[in-house]
């Protein structure tokens, strides 16, 4: 699959920055995806716990997006990510798949023994568990999910 | 992710090193599933492990299943303390034999 990727970068003085970058909603571009936040975070200055944790988040929303956003068409996955100089990193996803809204989903139980625990479903709790703000929308056709870390930067 | 194995006596030992994400799980799981086919008894060691995501999680859970069926046991080892974070935040810590 041809990759392509296209960064946007916005700055306004030090006050405001934001980063977006348009990938295929593929597995392969992963690393990319979380090589791109990583380094935004780096340069804010987050400490290692915000960048691990983030990571985590960023990875279950983005595979979700590739397993389930598109069905055999190759779509594209656009990930924002924003820092006003407040203490909020903010990281936007979009795509243009099927209508879905991750956080509807039911938590699993993880009081469940083994036994009884299903194979996945983990991945939206983590990301609610990580993040301190999680909103959905549709908008012109666009599935658009905002995750929200506070950070001491 | 690299995984390298050993064996002492009956017990089979994985030792990983590397990030367990969405792309590695699935050699991890794959190196479980072999192991469990010649021993009941397996130990993944996960000192050079830095970073487990939820498909990791995964196939940590279908080897200690796996452990379950055949009466033996996967004990996961030296869990580096951001990938016990991940385990405490899904249960998994009460879930998976860990020493």
């Amino acid at each position: 699959m041809e990759k392509s990727k296209t960064i946007k970068k916005t700055e306004n003085g030090n006050a405001k920055t934001s980063e977006s970058i348009t990938l295929d909603a593929d597995l392969t571009a992963l690393g990319e995806v979380t090589l791109f936040v990583n380094s935004f975070m780096e340069r804010i200055g987050c400490d290692e716990k915000t960048k691990r944790q983030t990571d985590i988040a960023v990875e279950e929303i983005f595979v979700n997006i590739c397993n389930y956003a598109y069905s055999e068409d190759d779509g594209k996955v656009t990930v924002e990510v924003r820092n006003d100089g407040s203490r909020k990193l903010v990281l936007t996803f979009s795509d243009r798949g099927v209508r879905y809204n991750p956080l509807e989903k039911p938590d699993p139980d993880i009081t469940l023994g083994a036994q009884d625990r299903k194979i996945g479903g983990l991945g939206i709790y983590m990301v609610k568990n990580i993040m301190d703000e999680l909103s959905y929308r549709h908008e012109n056709d666009k599935n658009i999910l905002t995750i929200v870390k506070y950070i001491n930067c | 992710m690299n995984i390298e194995r050993t064996a002492n006596g009956p017990e089979i030992i994985l030792t990983v090193e590397g990030r367990v994400d969405a792309n590695t799980s699935k050699e991890l799981q794959d190196a479980i599933i072999t192991a469990f086919q010649g021993s009941n008894k397996l130990v993944v060691d996960f000192e050079k492990v830095e970073y487990v995501a939820s498909a990791g999680l995964r196939a940590l859970l279908l080897g200690h299943k796996t452990a379950m069926s055949k009466a033996g046991y996967m004990k996961l080892l030296h869990v580096a303390e951001a990938v016990m974070e991940v385990l405490h935040m899904t249960g998994f810590d009460s879930i998976l034999t860990i020493e």
